[in-house]
């Protein structure tokens, strides 16, 4: 399998994660979509260190995934801390900057 | 042999990836996430990353997913309503979705990167060993490694500060 | 020191007083604010007499001097200075202009005295001083345009001195919208002078005139037309004249000095310093010369039967200046000069006399209402007498050769001119006639109540303040005329002034008698000597015919007043009921007025309201408006894209990006 399938896959999965943002309204769903964005990121990093033959793409993908846990961690905090005031879990309710 | 492995595996991704989106309920988007991850874990063993699909078999899909489930399972899941406020969403994002997919097949397919079109070089047998990964990160890269682990450490902390009780507050 | 240094001090003085006392007012006591005023003009005066003898110094053909203090504009062929030219016609104004200022601020002094606004009067006066020197003592057109229009400012800001009088303020108005229609023809002069000679200096301007112009050439009496639209204007010469009158709403020294003495005679100056253009325009020059014939005859008319004292001094004024216009005219620049300077001391002193008679009346102008003064107010009555013997050319007086010398010097010209100098001495008679009328209505007879009032009790009546004119109620403070009147038997700055000026009314004909003296023909000869026309001299025989028949004249008008206000005092009634058309005529001010109002006025008006109606409200509001309307429509089409929704955000990023990355692909392919 040459790189470009695995490349052309990764695109394929980010445009995914890239419709279920735009199209779901819960905010536990669109961090879901959002990891389907980062991993097919890590996944483009990995092909691309096969291809040039060096360890750092790996790397790289190792650090991405760190950042993606972070960023679960507060979403995930964010989301509880909405879920106890007892306000509805609805994206489209942060309205507050519309002009 | 290595050609069937990509396509079940790819498939398995690609069908993880829809079901995140579809699910009406949330748990089961999240399930379909950790189906989708352990695939990806396969594709990386096909690229002989060894290590980085350990790290995500055991940091994404056990310490990452598990917490989805647990507040999921906190939070529970609803359903969404039918009805979408923003005139011509419904549509228009599976158009952009596919548009941004096709505009970068064409970038890669036609790329003048003539790497592209190989399997890549052929590799020592410790390539994408935890040895490896384990000297990058510690001779090469060690300031990224300090940084993220400090970020960890802030991300913690910030979550703690969320999601603490906030006994004047609650009701 | 030289002539234009004493010229610059002249000028530095009146300018310093005003200064000072305006700055000052609040800090200076009453007396000190006029004592400054009247000395400024004083040094002014005594300096141009310095600058006088210095300039008599020069020999005859040197006697004009230029003097700039700095450049305004030195640019493209434009050569600006502030400059003062200094010959014997400028240095005669100054004299005129300060010697008669010094003796009215002297008489103000005493006269304004109960006023509150006393310092803002003489700070004025100061002001208007040193603006109409500046107009006379400029070397070049455009400051003579500055010291004109700071003139005209004088006059409105003196006019509507009693700012709280409406009927004042809109004659201050009046007064100078006229005078701006004089300006615009000055500066239009002013331009096309400079486009025709390149120029605007006054040497240069009259030494290529003659070269650039053909006689009668369109362009040259095109400028001396547009030069009579601002002397006219100034001048108040039909006309421009419906401001006059009305002007008499200011104090009585305002209208000894400005609309008697002064600014009136800017006009007559202005002709006589561009003589040599108006000797290349004869055309212009006989329009001239009509207009003041025409103006001096129906001025007579419409003061024959004035009731308002002052208004009637007016018209007088009016009527002389057109003698002084018509002399200028048609050559006779020092006899035109010389009845300036007689009118200025007779026409101010009557002014003076009527101010001391007006305030025994507790400011009734209504000659209807007055008699018997005589036996009232001696000093005053002597004074009035004076002034009104030199205005009727009574032998003797200085009026009396004056006004003969002008009229010589037409018939002296022959033709048309001869023609003019007959209807001069019908003019002459009416000026006899409504001279003595005045006499005879106001000084003997039995005295009215408030002249009864004085020579019984001695005090000057005291009513309820009210508007002479329209009898609305008012009160003394500031912005109207003061709680006290003051007549000249009580105040000696006023017996000063008006005394210096009945000797001068009386023997200053003196320094110019034909075949005997010619003080100020000689005086302004080098000023004159390349001019055809200035040589013309009547012959000795004719002078004194002139003399006589003059003589004649301003007896039998002296005695036809005498005899309708004195002997038979019922027939100026019949006379009126006989021709009470013609009087209705003269009374209206031969409709001037009502023609103005019809002719400019109103389409003024319709025009505003148009440009009201039609132009702002549908024009420029709808442009507005439209424009403001679709502004409006376009943001809120575009404030629909700020929804709020992130997700609707998020499609905008994605489809931004999408976007990009096409364009990039194409690009690169």
């Amino acid at each position: 399998m040459t790189v470009e399938w695995y490349i052309v896959l990764s695109s394929l999965l980010f445009a995914t994660g890239a419709i279920g943002i735009l199209i779901r309204r819960s905010p536990m769903v669109i961090l879901l979509c959002l990891e389907l964005m980062l991993n097919a990121g890590n996944l483009a990093l990995v092909a691309f260190s096969r291809m040039v033959g060096n360890g750092e793409g790996q790397v790289f993908a190792v650090i991405v995934m760190v950042v993606a846990a972070c960023e679960v961690v507060v979403g995930l905090g964010l989301i509880v801390a909405i879920f106890r005031r007892r306000l509805p879990l609805n994206v489209d309710d942060l309205r507050e900057l519309r002009g | 042999m290595e050609e069937a492995l990509f396509f079940l595996a790819a498939l398995g991704a690609l069908g993880g990836a829809v079901g995140v989106i579809a699910m009406r309920n949330p748990f089961y988007s999240v399930l379909f996430l950790i189906a989708h991850l352990f695939s990806l874990a396969v594709l990386f063993l096909l690229l002989t990353a060894a290590f980085v699909a350990a790290a995500q078999v055991v940091v994404y899909a056990g310490a990452v997913m598990v917490l989805y489930v647990f507040v999921v399972a906190y939070v529970g899941g609803g359903g969404e309503s039918a009805w979408e406020p923003i005139p011509g969403q419904r549509f228009l994002a599976p158009l952009l979705g596919i548009a941004l997919f096709i505009e970068l097949a064409v970038a890669i397919l036609s790329s003048a990167l003539l790497a592209l079109g190989t399997e890549g070089p052929d590799v020592k047998p410790g390539f994408g060993d935890p040895a490896a990964i384990g000297r990058l990160l510690l001779e090469k890269f060690l300031l990224p490694f300090e940084a993220s682990s400090i970020l960890l450490l802030l991300a913690a902390v910030g979550a703690i500060a969320l999601a603490a009780r906030r006994r004047e507050v609650e009701a | 020191m030289s002539a234009t240094a004493w010229a610059w001090l002249v000028l530095l003085f009146p300018l310093l007083g005003s200064v000072v006392i305006a700055l000052g007012y609040r800090a200076l006591p009453q007396k000190a604010a006029g004592a400054i005023g009247t000395l400024a003009i004083g040094l002014s005066f005594a300096c141009g007499v310095a600058a006088t003898v210095s300039l008599l110094g020069d020999e005859t053909h040197a006697r004009h001097h230029a003097s700039s203090l700095w450049d305004y504009a030195s640019a493209a062929g434009l050569d600006i200075e502030l400059g003062i030219f200094v010959d014997p016609l400028s240095i005669f104004m100054v004299l005129v202009v300060t010697g008669v200022s010094t003796l009215i601020h002297l008489y103000s002094f005493g006269y304004m005295q109960s006023d509150e606004g006393y310092h803002r009067f003489f700070s004025y006066l100061n002001f208007f001083v040193f603006s109409m020197l500046l107009l006379v003592l400029a070397g070049n057109f455009v400051l003579l345009t500055v010291g004109w229009a700071f003139v005209g400012f004088a006059s409105y800001a003196l006019i509507s001195f009693w700012y709280r009088r409406e009927t004042a303020t809109r004659a201050g108005m009046k007064a100078f919208v006229i005078n701006v229609v004089g300006d615009i023809g000055l500066v239009l002069a002013a331009f096309l002078i400079f486009r025709e000679l390149g120029s605007f200096d006054y040497g240069e301007v009259f030494e290529k005139a003659p070269e650039v112009f053909a006689t009668n050439e369109w362009t040259i009496v095109a400028i001396c037309l547009l030069l009579l639209v601002g002397a006219f204007a100034k001048s108040a010469q039909l006309p421009l004249h419906t401001w006059l009158p009305d002007a008499m709403e200011g104090p009585t020294p305002v209208s000894a000095l400005i609309h008697a003495a002064t600014m009136v005679t800017a006009g007559v100056y202005l002709i006589a310093r561009t003589h040599p253009l108006f000797e290349l325009a004869p055309t212009a020059a006989d329009v001239a010369a009509i207009t003041g014939l025409a103006t001096l005859l129906v001025a007579g008319t419409m003061a024959l039967v004035m009731t308002d004292l002052k208004r009637a001094i007016a018209y007088s004024t009016m009527s002389q200046i057109g003698y002084m216009v018509m002399g200028v005219s048609i050559g006779a620049y020092s006899a035109g000069m010389f009845h300036l300077m007689t009118h200025a001391f007779f026409k101010a002193l009557l002014f003076m006399a009527a101010g001391s008679i007006i305030a025994a009346m507790a400011n009734d102008q209504n000659i209807d209402r007055m008699s018997g003064f005589g036996k009232a107010m001696r000093f005053t009555s002597i004074t009035f007498v004076c002034g009104a013997l030199a205005l009727a050319a009574f032998p003797g007086t200085s009026g009396f050769f004056s006004k003969d010398e002008i009229l010589a010097f037409a018939g002296a010209r022959g033709g048309m001119y001869a023609a003019m100098m007959v209807l001069g001495y019908a003019g002459a008679l009416l000026t006899a006639v409504y001279s003595f009328r005045l006499v005879f209505r106001i000084l003997p007879g039995r005295p009215c109540p408030e002249a009864q009032e004085l020579i019984e009790t001695g005090h000057v009546a005291h009513e309820a303040p009210k508007n002479p004119a329209t009898g609305e109620p008012e009160d003394t403070d500031v912005g109207f005329p003061g709680s006290e009147h003051h007549i000249a038997e009580r105040n000696w700055p006023m017996r000063a002034a008006m005394a210096v000026l009945a000797v001068l009314a009386l023997v200053g004909g003196l320094v110019q008698i034909p075949g005997v003296d010619h003080v100020i023909t000689n005086f302004l000869e080098p000023v004159f000597e390349e001019s055809a026309l200035a040589h013309i001299h009547p012959s000795a025989g004719t002078e004194w015919l002139g003399l006589a028949v003059g003589a004649a004249i301003s007896l039998l008008g002296i005695g036809i007043a005498y005899l309708f206000y004195v002997a038979q005092p019922g027939r100026s009634r019949q006379l009126e009921t006989r021709l009470r058309p013609l009087h209705t005529l003269f009374a209206n001010k031969w409709y001037f007025d009502e023609l103005i109002d019809v002719l400019v006025v109103r389409p003024a008006l319709a025009i505003g309201r148009f440009a009201n109606r039609v132009f702002e409200r549908v024009v420029v509001d709808g442009l507005v408006s439209g424009t403001e309307g679709t502004v409006r429509g376009a943001s809120g089409v575009v404030r629909g894209v700020q929804s709020g929704f992130v997700r609707g955000y998020a499609l905008l990023l994605f489809a931004g990006f999408a976007g990009l990355a096409l364009y990039f692909l194409l690009a690169s392919s």
